[in-house]
């Protein structure tokens, strides 16, 4: 019994009864569907959290912030130093497997001005030009601050394109691009000079649909005008990284120390002191390998500047990618079940088709028996019949499947849109193939066992 | 060595206790090129007889061989591949596949054989024109008459060369006519040189064939060979077997 005959007969006999075979089919569409889809969810927030892990700075950035003192050291409190420019030195000199260690201070005001206009960045940050590799950031037009700007104290800015669009209006609404680079600013009430911007920051799948918006409007666009906006821009919250990026808005660090100081109050006496502690230092490693050991001459040396009080703690990327995978496990693991289910109860109605689909044609095997079908030609037969019904289930369910993205897509436009791979597909017909062979054994071996006379007298 | 030689034959079918003898030690020579019929009573065990010469079936006792194969202890791959190559089967339901073309159906036993398609089709289209069916080689079975499906399951039985053919009532399900015009085929195959065994309960088709067996409660009850008849002037029970159980058994009319 050769293959094309085989799979020949079982399209014949599959289709000898459409309606009943679709019926049958139903558990693998949902099963296969439900996988696929899931998978696609799954890659989708996958990618996603990529893009945003190196929108936030990758993988290989780590956090040192502010912790409380703990309790045994509670005497000390007082004594702790805090993150200071003292610490940025000596992890700069004495923690070779750091590769950048960029000192921040943040502005706890923040508004801006240009003329009538107002907007609010995400952050209004002093810093070092460590922080370009830090948060891997890109000048685009104009250019980041020099040694003078930072040695003078200079009043110059470089923002996101998101401020520009705020304070000088966006491409898609005007039509072309406004540059603002010269441009006077008033950042918490002081003149400052816009003199860079940064690349325009957005999701794969933003960027996609800005493209489009904008093709459509190129096409029937003339003599609408170009005023309309769709919100393309994805949620514009503080939950969306390409959003913070883009909002940023960076000044030297020693413009920050003069111009926006910030004070502590002394408990007892109630005066103000210049308070002269960082808000942020972040650190990246050399390479992700020598990660466990790069954090540890880091603690070493933080060890000696905070005599020891453990004011501090790391923060790497990992506790984020550790919610977020278990995001995808639940994914997973729901979908898995559905699906899991699914094919397992389509694999159950396709082996009881099969069995009655054998019962209804006993004669007829008989007869191929009397031509001289042997035991194993019959059970490749009822085999691959099984597996084409698990196949043709299987196509029906991976077009179901793009629809369900579609209409997840369209019920949820977020940044994780799902994405259908190949391998998601490929996984999907092994498992249909595997379930129609699984499915098709038992029925086949009653068939190929079958005695050729009893069979031929039925 | 005869074509097909059974030795003391038995099949006893156990129904939990009662055996039934439906054959009750059978022998029998077919010679390569006879056209032999086997006739007797319903329940005597024509069809039994006819199942374990076409290896449909195993004997419960005795010896048999087909082509000078042993069969009677042979594993169901083997009998199945014998079936394939030496025997052909003509049924009384004619047994076509409802969902094949009839061009598939006579295809069959070569998928088994595993004949490439051109050679299958060649073959077959063959085989069909000898039947006179070629030109309906696409059709389905089930917009053929009868007759007409008889002829295409004659065909089948043709395809693979078999050493010999047997038709179990192959007229039973047609009117007179028709089956007269399929027994016109087994006279034409028969002059071909070709071996046939066919059970009927007709006396009157049974008369036509050359050899006559009569088979009655499982043994061969009568045996008449109209060619030696004819060759010797003898009666036409001048030649019933020696070994005959015929206690009381008066032979029969034909
Ligand atoms: N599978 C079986 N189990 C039990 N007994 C059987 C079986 N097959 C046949 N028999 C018995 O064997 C005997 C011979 O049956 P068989 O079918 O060979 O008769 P037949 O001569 O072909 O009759 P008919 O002309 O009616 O077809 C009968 O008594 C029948 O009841
Ligand atoms: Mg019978």
């Amino acid at each position: 019994m050769n293959l094309i005959s085989a799979i020949d007969f079982s399209v014949r006999n599959v289709l000898a009864h459409p309606f009943r075979t679709i019926l049958t089919m139903l558990g693998i569409i949902l099963g296969v569907s439900s996988l696929v889809a899931m998978t696609a969810m799954v890659k989708g927030m996958e990618k996603g959290m990529k893009e945003s892990m190196i929108a936030m700075g990758g993988l290989d950035k780590v956090l040192i912030s502010e912790d409380g003192v703990p309790s045994e050291m509670d005497h000390l409190a007082d004594l702790a130093p805090g993150r200071t420019f003292r610490d940025v030195y000596a992890l700069r000199k004495n923690a070779p497997l750091l590769k950048v260690v960029s000192p921040e201070l943040r502005a706890d005001d923040r508004n801006i001005t240009y003329g009538h206009k107002r907007t609010w960045p995400s952050e209004l940050v002093g810093v070092w030009p460590a922080v370009l590799e830090m948060n891997l950031f890109e000048v685009e037009h104009g250019r980041f601050f020099c040694d003078m700007d930072e040695e003078l104290a200079l009043s110059v800015c470089v923002i996101g394109t998101g401020i520009r669009d705020e304070l000088f209006g966006s491409p898609e609404k005007l039509g072309f691009e406004i540059i603002p680079i010269g441009k006077w600013i008033n950042i918490n009430g002081q003149p400052f000079r816009i003199v860079g911007m940064f690349r325009h920051y957005e999701s794969e799948r933003d960027r996609k649909i800005r493209e489009l918006e904008a093709k459509r409007r190129r096409e029937q666009g003339q003599q609408s005008g170009p005023a309309r906006q769709k919100g393309w821009g994805g949620s514009k919250t503080w939950g969306n990284p390409f959003w913070r990026k883009n909002n940023t808005v960076y000044i030297p660090m020693r413009t920050m120390w003069l111009k926006f100081p910030r004070y502590l109050e002394d408990s007892e006496t109630g005066t103000l002191i210049p308070d002269t502690r960082l808000t942020d230092i972040d650190i990246k490693v050399r390479s992700m390998e020598t990660m466990d050991k790069a954090l540890q001459q880091a603690r070493n040396v933080l060890g000696i500047t905070h005599h020891g009080i453990l004011d501090y703690e790391f923060r790497t990327q990992e506790s984020g990618i550790e919610d977020i995978n278990k995001r995808i496990r639940n994914a997973r693991l729901s979908g898995g079940i559905i699906s899991g289910l699914s094919l397992l109860i389509g694999g159950i109605g396709i082996m009881n088709i099969m069995f009655a689909s054998i019962q209804e044609r006993i004669r007829e095997i008989g007869t191929c028996k009397a031509l001289g079908a042997s035991g194993s030609a019959v059970f490749f037969q009822v085999v691959t019949e099984s597996i084409v019904v698990c196949i043709l289930g299987a196509l029906v369910g991976m077009g179901a499947s793009l629809g369900v993205v579609e209409l997840l897509e369209w019920l949820s436009p977020t940044q994780n849109s799902p994405v259908i791979t190949p391998a998601a597909l490929m996984t999907a017909s092994a498992c249909s193939i595997i379930i129609g062979m699984l499915a098709g054994i038992f029925p086949a071996l009653k068939a190929a066992r079958m005695s050729p006379m009893e069979a031929l007298k039925y | 060595m005869a074509l097909v030689e059974l030795r003391g034959v038995t099949k006893i079918y156990d129904l939990g206790g009662e055996k039934i003898h439906a054959l009750a030690g059978v022998d029998l020579d077919i010679e390569s090129g006879e056209f032999t019929s086997i006739v007797g009573p319903s329940g005597s065990g024509k069809s039994t007889l006819m199942h374990i010469l076409g290896c449909l079936d195993t004997p419960t006792g005795g010896a048999m061989s087909i082509d000078g194969i042993r069969v009677e202890k042979a594993r169901p791959k083997e009998l199945a591949r014998i079936r394939n190559r030496k025997i052909g089967f003509v049924f009384q339901f004619f047994n076509l596949l409802p969902r094949l073309t009839v061009q598939q159906n006579v295809e069959l036993p070569l998928i088994y054989m595993g004949y490439s398609a051109a050679r299958r089709r060649e073959r077959a289209m063959e085989v069909l024109g000898l039947v006179e069916m070629d030109n309906r080689s696409r059709h389905r079975p089930s917009q053929l008459s009868g007759g007409q499906q008889q002829r295409v399951a004659i065909a089948r039985a043709l395809v693979n060369e078999p050493r010999i053919i047997f038709a179990d009532e192959p007229t039973g399900n047609l009117d007179s006519n028709t089956g007269e015009k399929i027994l016109q085929l087994f006279h034409e195959l028969h002059a071909g040189g070709r071996t046939l065994v066919l059970v009927t309960h007709d006396p009157d088709i049974a008369g036509l064939t050359p050899r006559r067996i009569e088979i009655r409660d499982g043994r061969i009850a009568d045996e008449v060979d109209t060619r030696l008849v004819r060759g010797t002037e003898q009666s036409r029970f001048a030649l019933t077997r020696d070994d005959r159980d015929a206690v009381g058994d008066s032979p029969r009319e034909a």
